[in-house]
């Protein structure tokens, strides 16, 4: 399991990097937790590679004016245990514990994960119930796309060719909200077979917001929008739940068929929201 | 024992840390890939996509153009070489030609077609892609009973029934016992493909020197010799050219019990370029190429009365072999035969077998080797029977039992069972879980709508394998012990130890019996030019017939020692104490040292006694040994998604006496764990056309230690007569008491929706669809 | 085209002329000759490979050697450098730890990442803190035991 020859260029500027892939045909390395294997199986065979490593100013939270932002290159650990996340994304800290294992981890990136948009990556759920905003960057511009717009299809993004991620902005969560991800893990990969991310605002006994972000599924994560609306229109956690993939197509494997993944998916919606309503104050 | 014991046991017994651990906890042990040589050159394999397929023709040029590359090897090379071998007899068993590469045709994915070999591993591994291999790709067939059906395409064209053999065993008359029934059930149990997965994969580093016309291989093997052995007459070398070392081995579990295509392609090689050539394993091949275990289809029948007394047993037995035969393929289902009637005083057993040929990699010996196929059918026929009786699992066991005063036991399928008391280890385990008590609480549960099983398995096993008679190669195992000039002892064992920690056993043993400190102890094992012969370590034979090996060849030694010691003290009267010799009448004593200079330096020399101290013993077993014991499992099963907690699991084994408790309880974990592995998580599965969909670590889930369970293990020790330490083996134990107590808790946990047998593994979609169909969701 | 990376394995310095494309694993074990880590999958499943990476744990399989550059490394060889074991090595063998030994270099560099980030686990954190290393001999029991023996000698 040997990868194929590359050139390898290791910028250490922004503006360098972007000058380097503005052509769009150089593979990004972030962390390489993806990459790198299939580059090891052959599956991906890039003649030119450009390691995100050593840019500064990738890296890092921070908080500001009720915002989270996250650089690309911040690791799943640094977002899983930072006192910014934990105070102020909860969700996204517990979700990122849930990705791979310590070792991965402490290599894997966010915006390396939110590129390569896995169908059963992690962070979607999170970020699509969190509505974050992921800003990407160009030679040429910067933008802004939201979570919900952003993972297109399996392994595909609103990424341009040339641009990357820079950061991803999280609304800070606030601190009366309950939150949760429930996931069922493959037992060998560690993948999502599903992935449950809910965040709650109660208004005294009644849901004011609910917010459901579901990965595992589909080709994409996405929001369970009519789960939401039945419980903020005061429905019941298990009616909300039993809507959760209405009208998906659910991916099929050895470990789980379409019918078991969408009942996992609704279970487990159904768990992930009492878990966030209990933490709900 | 009829020995005198120098003095008192002070280490046999104890659960002392291991003498092999220090080199494994700093990283500078040495296991095959790490061996370097100059001029070291390394080999990948080009290997089949398809699970059949013609071979229309290979193209080497790109290959051999790549810089770096300095030969490609294909099946026409080595076409006149040996097959790889497969040691097992079965009469009228068709045995197709192992070709060390494929000729015109491939029979599973991973067949290996080219080698080629580059001065460095990476550029090996580029050139192997520039390999072009035509393929007319073939209908194949991966299931086996498919397999057996009409028109099934012909794994190998010659042989269209897709049948390499069939084998009926017989014992008592099991006509009568099915006429004299009162009641007979029936049920199809499977035991899945596993993929062994060894952390470390297999592999080879290959020297030849020619100016001593000898080859040097170092493999990652059980077997040393007997691949010395076997891969000579590959070669056709006289096999005293050839040296086989066992560096450090990571993992074999039966994988390594084996001689593989690329052990004898690698030593080819190195003759043929002149250069050591390296090749080492991916997962990927290690998938794909190094054999499976289980792959078994069985239809149960058990007669019985009304009164749970068990009569007969049938079983039709359909072994999936895979495309060929590697060293005991065949083998493997009749060691399940001999073990069908477990613990049980059954009169009679009737089995057929039938053993058949897939487009996949071959099956042979994985921990357990057909004992935790035959384990888990006749644990869960018992089982079923129970439900049908409604009658509690532990009184009908208990009602069938062998008992402890029947000893030695002649069972119908020929074996004598050496010792046991097998109603001891449920007793035990029945207490500790408070049985009564859970079940009580399994009703309340039940009452409350919850699934909680209670699950028993009562497994017997057929250990230190074991009489040559039994063998296909040999089932004695060797010791030479050496007392060196300075006093230090040096044994060499014919075991091949691999993680099981016999540095430290042994050392045990020898320090026990000579009086000497562990530390003077060096046990060295697993290189052919130092060990006399061996058969190697598999089987649950390392301590229970290498150990006793040794424990003859102390006896021997001890008693040229003494001679020494007499001659040195002028006195015929004298013991050995404490690795000192005694007077007995004047109490006047010399050191074992002393004894040890007077052997080498041979000044004056005892009446009839050669200079020197070394002994060597090969033992030959009279008889298996025969563990056994009894596992429970408790287990909830979320109605809502089918996932399986294990809450308790309580291990009461039996292995004979004890040498080092610390070792066993290791041995009866990794083998708990993988049981486990094949009960819940564990299937090599390979799709219509003969794809292996788990051809990952990222898909063939092993267990990770979240996994796990706590183990709760104790042990019963009923000595076995059949070698002078009173051992039977552990090494397999926990894998074959498991996977049945697992299934039947869950099975029982699922009773009160009419569930009856579910076939592992117990995946949680599995057990939902079963909850579904019975409508327990509502 | 080859790049020069220059390292500290073990507080020693490297310098060697790499492919980008070879792995950290295969530098440390055939440029560097630190053959400890080991490799057991491909897919960044089995941890066999962990090394520690300026203080953490990381696969050395899933990472390119010239990713590593200007960066500090600790490979178990490292880990009784002045020929004093580890106290969690010392757990190992105490509890049985390990059988085949193969796992073991990075099972012990996981513990050890482990006990830094969480000194007293409970047997569940222990757990679920190992799941990136595989053992197949051991059932993890014995390591379990090894890990909470080291964190109550203050690893």
């Amino acid at each position: 399991m040997i990868p194929q020859t590359f050139e390898y260029t290791a910028p250490q500027t922004l503006e360098e990097a972007l000058g380097l892939i503005a052509g769009g045909d150089r593979k990004i390395l972030a962390g390489g937790m993806s990459l790198i294997p299939l580059m090891k199986l052959r599956l991906a065979t890039p003649g030119e590679v450009v390691d995100l490593g050593r840019v500064s100013g990738l890296n890092g939270i921070s908080e500001n004016g009720g915002v989270v932002s996250i650089g690309a290159m911040t690791t799943h650990h640094a977002i899983e245990t930072s006192r910014v996340t934990r105070a102020h994304c909860p969700l996204l800290a517990e979700t990122a514990g849930h990705i791979g294992d310590v070792q991965v981890r402490n290599v894997g990136t966010l915006g390396g994960a939110v590129a390569h948009a896995d169908p059963a990556a992690d962070y979607p759920a999170a970020l699509l119930a969190l509505e974050a905003q992921i800003k990407l960057i160009s030679a040429q511009a910067t933008r802004s796309v939201a979570a919900s717009d952003f993972f297109l299809d399996a392994f595909t993004t609103a990424l341009e060719p040339g641009e990357i991620v820079l950061e991803v902005e999280v609304p800070a969560e606030d601190q009366s909200e309950g939150y949760s991800y429930e996931k069922v893990p493959h037992p060998a990969s560690g993948f999502a077979v599903v992935g449950i991310a809910a965040r709650i605002k109660k208004d005294g006994n009644r849901i004011a917001m609910a917010r459901i972000g579901v990965t595992g599924m589909g080709a994409h994560a996405f929001r369970a929008l009519a789960a939401e609306k039945v419980l903020e229109n005061g429905g019941s956690v298990a009616d909300a739940a039993a809507t959760v993939g209405d009208g998906e197509t659910p991916n099929s494997d050895l470990y789980a068929s379409a019918d078991y993944r969408l009942h996992l998916a609704r279970v487990h919606a159904a768990r992930a929201l009492a878990t966030a309503i209990s933490r709900a104050s | 024992m009829a020995t005198t014991i120098s003095k008192p046991a002070t280490l046999v017994g104890k659960g002392i840390r291991r003498q092999e651990d220090p080199r494994l906890i700093t990283g500078t042990a040495v296991y095959v890939d790490d061996i370097k040589m100059p001029g070291m050159h390394h080999a990948a394999i080009v290997r089949s996509p398809h699970a059949a397929a013609r071979i229309a023709g290979i193209n080497t040029e790109a290959a051999l153009a790549h810089p770096g590359v300095v030969a490609v090897f294909t099946g026409a090379d080595v076409k006149n070489l040996g097959a790889v071998p497969c040691a097992s007899s079965l009469p009228g068993l068709r045995v197709p030609h192992h070709h060390l590469l494929a000729q015109d045709r491939v029979y599973y994915t991973g067949h290996p077609v080219a080698v080629v070999v580059a001065t460095d591993r990476y550029v090996a591994a580029d050139a192997a892609s520039l390999v072009e291999v035509q393929y007319d790709p073939q209908p194949a067939v991966a299931d086996p009973e498919k397999a057996l059906a009409a028109g099934a395409p012909a794994v190998h064209p010659q042989w269209p029934d897709n049948t390499s053999f069939t084998f009926h065993q017989e014992g008592g008359d099991t006509g009568q016992a099915f006429r004299d029934a009162e009641i007979v059930v029936k049920q199809r149990i499977t035991s899945q493909r596993l993929i062994p997965t060894s952390i470390e994969t297999r592999g080879v580093v290959a020297e030849w020197r020619p100016g001593e016309k000898s080859l040097t291989m170092f493999t990652s093997t059980q077997i040393p010799h007997l691949v010395r052995t076997l891969v000579a007459g590959i070669l056709g070398m006289p096999e005293n050219h050839l040296r086989v070392i066992t560096p450090e081995v990571g993992g074999g579990f039966g994988s390594k019990l084996n001689v593989y295509a690329e052990e004898a392609l690698m030593c080819y090689i190195a003759k043929e370029i002149g250069k050591p050539v390296k090749w080492v394993e991916s997962r990927r091949e290690n998938f794909q190429a190094t054999i499976h275990g289980r792959g078994h289809v069985d239809y149960y029948e058990l007669a019985a009365k009304r009164d749970g007394t068990m009569l007969g047993l049938k079983l039709k037995l359909i072994q999936d072999l895979g495309a060929y035969h590697q060293l005991l393929t065949p083998a493997i289902p009749t060691l399940s035969v001999l073990m069908m009637p477990g613990l049980y005083k059954f009169k009679s057993i009737s089995a057929d077998i039938i053993g058949v040929f897939t487009n996949c990699v071959p099956t042979d010996a994985y921990r357990g080797a057909g004992r935790p196929e035959a384990t888990h059918g006749i644990e869960r026929m018992v089982d079923i029977l129970a439900a049908e009786l409604h009658m509690d699992p532990a009184e009908i066991r208990f009602k069938n039992f062998v008992g402890k005063d029947e000893f030695p036991y002649a069972t119908t399928t020929g074996l004598f069972y050496d010792s046991g008391n097998y109603a001891l280890p449920l007793q035990n385990a029945m207490a500790q879980v408070d049985y009564a008590g859970l079940r009580q609480e399994q009703a309340t549960a039940r009452a409350a709508g919850k699934l909680m099983g209670i699950g028993l398995s009562t497994y017997g096993e057929i250990c230190a394998i074991g009489p040559s008679a039994a063998m296909p190669a040999g089932g004695w195992e060797s010791a030479t012990v050496k007392i060196e000039p300075s006093g230090k002892v040096t044994v060499m064992t014919g075991a091949s130890p691999h993680g099981q920690g016999e540095e430290t056993t042994f050392a045990q043993i020898v320090a026990d019996e000579l009086g000497v400190d562990i530390d003077d102890v060096m046990v060295v094992h697993g290189d052919t030019a130092v060990v006399q012969y061996g058969i190697g370590t598999f089987g649950s034979r390392g301590t229970a017939v290498g150990g006793a090996a040794l424990f003859y060849a102390l006896q021997e030694l001890k008693a040229k020692i003494k001679k020494f010691g007499a001659m040195l003290l002028g006195s015929d009267n004298v013991s050995l104490v404490g690795g000192s010799c005694v007077d007995d009448a004047t109490g006047k004593s010399v050191s074992f040292a002393e004894m040890a200079v007077a052997a080498y330096h041979a000044k004056t020399l005892p009446p009839n006694t050669q200079p020197g101290l070394v002994a060597t013993y090969f033992w030959e077993p009279p008889n298996f040994t025969f563990p056994f014991g009894a596992h429970i499992v408790v287990t909830d099963v979320d109605r809502e998604t089918g996932r399986i907690s294990i809450r308790r699991y309580v291990a009461v084994d039996d292995c004979g006496k004890i040498i080092n408790p610390l070792l066993v309880a290791g041995q009866v974990h990794g083998g708990v764990a993988q049981g486990l592995g094949q009960a819940l998580w564990e299937e090599a599965v390979y799709d219509e056309q003969g794809q292996l969909i788990t051809g990952e670590l990222t898909d063939y889930a092993l267990p990770k230690a979240s996994f796990m369970p706590l183990i709760e293990s104790s042990h019963t020790e009923t000595p076995s007569p059949v070698n002078p330490l009173g051992v039977k083996g552990v090494g397999e134990a926990g894998t074959i008491g498991c996977s049945p107590a697992v299934v039947n808790s869950v099975v029982d946990a699922l009773s009160p929706l009419g569930v009856r047998h579910i076939d592992m593994p117990l995946t949680p979609q599995k057990i939902w669809k079963l909850i579904v169909q019975s409508g327990g969701l509502s | 085209m080859k790049r020069k990376i220059s390292l500290t394995i073990n507080g020693k310095s490297y310098t060697d002329e790499v492919e980008p494309r070879l792995l950290l694993i295969h530098y440390l074990r055939e440029v560097a000759g630190l053959t400890g880590p080991h490799i057991g999958c491909e897919t960044s499943i089995c941890g066999a490979c962990t090394v520690m990476l300026d203080g953490r744990t990381v696969k050395s399989c899933t990472m390119f050697a010239v990713q590593a550059d200007g960066r500090q490394i600790l490979t178990i060889e490292g880990l009784a450098a002045d020929g004093k074991l580890d106290p969690v090595q010392e757990a190992f063998w105490n509890e049985h730890g390990l059988q085949c030994g193969f796992c073991t270099p990075g099972m012990i560099l996981s513990s050890k990442q482990l006990l830094e980030d969480n000194p007293n686990p409970t047997d569940q954190e222990i757990r679920h803190g190992l799941e990136g290393n595989l053992c197949r001999c051991t059932g993890y029991q014995h390591i379990v035991n090894a890990v909470r023996a080291a964190a109550k000698a203050g690893a």
